[in-house]
């Protein structure tokens, strides 16, 4: 568990403050992913950098599992942070050693025992699947082969708690899509609590419980993966959101399709498909519904889709169409290039 | 031209040998010397710098500042200035004894310039990450920060050397004899021009030899 409490850090000169962190609360339940997401400049950096106290906070704790890290002498401090892991964006690896050595070598520093070392070397090198590079160098891996060695860094420690600072903001998207299917993986496996930060929204929409947003050192929104995609609050959020979804419709369009019936989004959860909704709807009601643009995807555990739907047809058709609709459990909304306003 | 050369052997073969013996026996000592202050002190320089696990105003500046001045004093110069100082140190001021001091005193600080540059090649990240995972300090400086820049440190101890060769050069004014001095002494004042052309053609060789050595373990330790 990684508990912030009223956390500020503020950087630069008391004439001139930058406030990077500004009153953060978070927790970060045992065994959840968390994610959270911001533009650049938001403090995520800061903030997850404080959860191991490589930056401390000018006020505020922060604890991991009970523990408050501030209150904690220089020894005490690095005894636990054997317990923290930390993954970076720029993976961070020796690069004058083989895979085998930068595993071994923060272990054997540590004072772990030779054959112990030896041990959880080859355990953690198969769970990040590279047994075959344990002599390569960094120099002769790519980017999502030298994140596997840092995350078996990391795990090799057997640490509680894992932190990502933009652990997949330098890898390609497929390559992103297998470092965050395997950071799933540990944390089902062995139980480890992820604290992930990113700008990317669909990094977090795949493996998060959790998620907060943050702005301008601070977090403006906080929910279940869940909540945050069908009912986002601020416009931060909301933009983050369209970003996955790309839903823009061509003004000059829209314009001509309002004059006659309604564009709505049209979201819902799990298998309830909207198609077949859709196609009742145009068999109930004087309806055409069309498709404008649509994407179904993958949230944390259950796919979700989203639809902008053009329905044609007088007003009470139209809002009868909607009523069906929402009756069947599906989420409508009134379209807006902007933002999500609600329809009714 | 093979009786030339056995003619020469013969008469300067035994002064050319004893030349470059004392060379590099100045060379060997000083270099020792002068690494194992140079690279702590490059240590320090990076640990005390603002904003460094170690970091500390005044021993950064004292030392930037002492490293300077001596720096900027040309080798020739502070043979002489330090007399008194070699003499409280080794007892004499004179021969290879004599010259080590001032080598030392010379060299030591630009080995600290040359390690302190080659320590902040060291990308933060990954210091960053070893500080992350609870690496004491002092583990953090040999088995990161000095592994990860060795590539860097055998250049600059080549170019440290390749310097110290060339401050022996003037060792013989205080008797240390040496390469430099047999050309200077045979070379130049008694106009035996063929001793000052074999004891260039053997510095070249020496300097060439060295960067190419320097230039080799580098690549060998650099994995990239
Ligand atoms: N060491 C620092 N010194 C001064 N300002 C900093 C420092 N680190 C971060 N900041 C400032 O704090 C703010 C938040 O930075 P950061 O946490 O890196 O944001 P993010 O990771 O969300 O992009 C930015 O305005 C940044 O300029
Ligand atoms: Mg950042």
């Amino acid at each position: 568990m990684i508990t912030f409490e009223n956390i500020s850090k503020v950087y630069g000169t008391k004439k001139q403050p930058i406030t990077a962190l500004d009153d953060v609360s978070l927790t970060v339940k045992k065994g959840t992913i968390f994610g959270v997401i911001g533009y650049s400049g938001a403090g995520k950096s800061t903030l997850v950098r404080i959860a191991n106290l490589l930056e401390r906070p000018s006020d505020g704790k922060v604890f991991i599992d009970d523990v408050d890290l501030t209150t904690l002498s220089k020894t005490k401090l690095r005894q636990k942070r054997n317990n923290i892991g930390m993954i970076f964006q720029s993976f961070n690896l020796l690069q004058t050693g083989t895979v085998y050595e930068n595993i071994a070598l923060p272990l054997k520093l540590t004072g772990i025992p030779k054959k112990e070392i030896k041990e959880r070397v080859k355990k953690y090198i198969n769970v990040v699947g590279l047994e075959d590079k344990l002599h390569a160098y960094p120099s002769q891996l790519s980017g999502g082969q030298k994140q596997r060695v840092a995350i078996a860094r990391a795990l090799a420690h057997e640490p509680s708690v894992l932190l990502c600072d933009e652990a997949t903001s330098a890898l390609d998207p497929d390559t992103t899509d297998s470092i965050l299917n395997l950071l799933e993986q540990i944390n089902n496996d062995f139980g480890i609590t992820i604290l992930l930060i990113t700008h990317e929204m669909h990094v977090v929409q795949k493996i998060c419980h959790e998620v907060a947003v943050m702005e301008q050192g601070k977090v403006i929104e906080q929910g279940s993966i869940l909540n945050i995609f069908t009912e986002p609050k601020t416009e931060t959020t909301k933009r983050f959101v369209h970003s996955l979804f790309n839903e823009q419709v061509p003004e000059s369009i829209l314009k001509d399709l309002k004059l006659d019936g309604k564009v709505i989004t049209m979201s819902y959860v799990g298998d309830a498909s909207g198609d077949p909704a859709l196609a009742l709807v145009s068999k109930k009601f004087d309806v055409y519904p069309s498709i404008l643009s649509g994407r179904i995807t993958q949230l944390k555990g259950e796919p979700y889709g989203r639809l902008v739907v053009h329905l044609k047809g007088s007003d009470e058709e139209v809002e009868l169409s909607i009523n069906y609709l929402k009756e069947k459990g599906i989420l409508v909304k009134g379209y807006n290039n902007e933002v999500d306003i609600n329809a009714s | 031209m093979l009786a030339n050369i056995k003619e020469f052997i013969d008469e300067w073969g035994i002064d050319v040998w004893q030349s470059v013996i004392e060379t590099f026996q100045m060379v060997g000592i000083s270099l020792t010397i002068s690494i194992s202050i140079g690279l702590p002190l490059g240590v320090l320089l990076v640990l005390t710098r603002p904003t460094k696990a170690l970091e500390n105003k005044y021993i950064y500046q004292i030392l930037n500042t002492i490293i300077n001045i001596i720096r900027s004093v040309p080798f020739i110069i502070l043979l002489f200035f330090i007399l008194p100082f070699t003499k409280l140190i080794v007892g004499t001021s004179i021969g290879v004894q004599g010259v080590i001091v001032p080598l030392v005193v010379y060299t030591a600080p630009y080995i600290a310039r040359l390690m302190e540059s080659a320590l902040l090649e060291v990308n933060k990240g990954v210091i960053e990450a070893y500080e992350a995972m609870g690496i004491k300090t002092r583990h953090i400086v040999w088995s990161v920060l000095v592994r990860e820049a060795r590539p860097s440190i055998v250049l600059g101890l080549t170019i440290a050397t390749i310097g110290l060769i060339g401050a022996t050069a003037m060792a013989g004014l205080v008797g240390a004899g040496g390469l430099g001095d047999l050309a200077y002494r045979y070379g130049h004042l008694r106009y035996e021009v063929d001793v000052m052309y074999v004891t260039v053609f053997i510095l070249i060789v020496l300097v060439q030899g060295l960067q190419s050595l320097g230039n080799a373990l580098a690549a060998r330790l650099k994995k990239d």
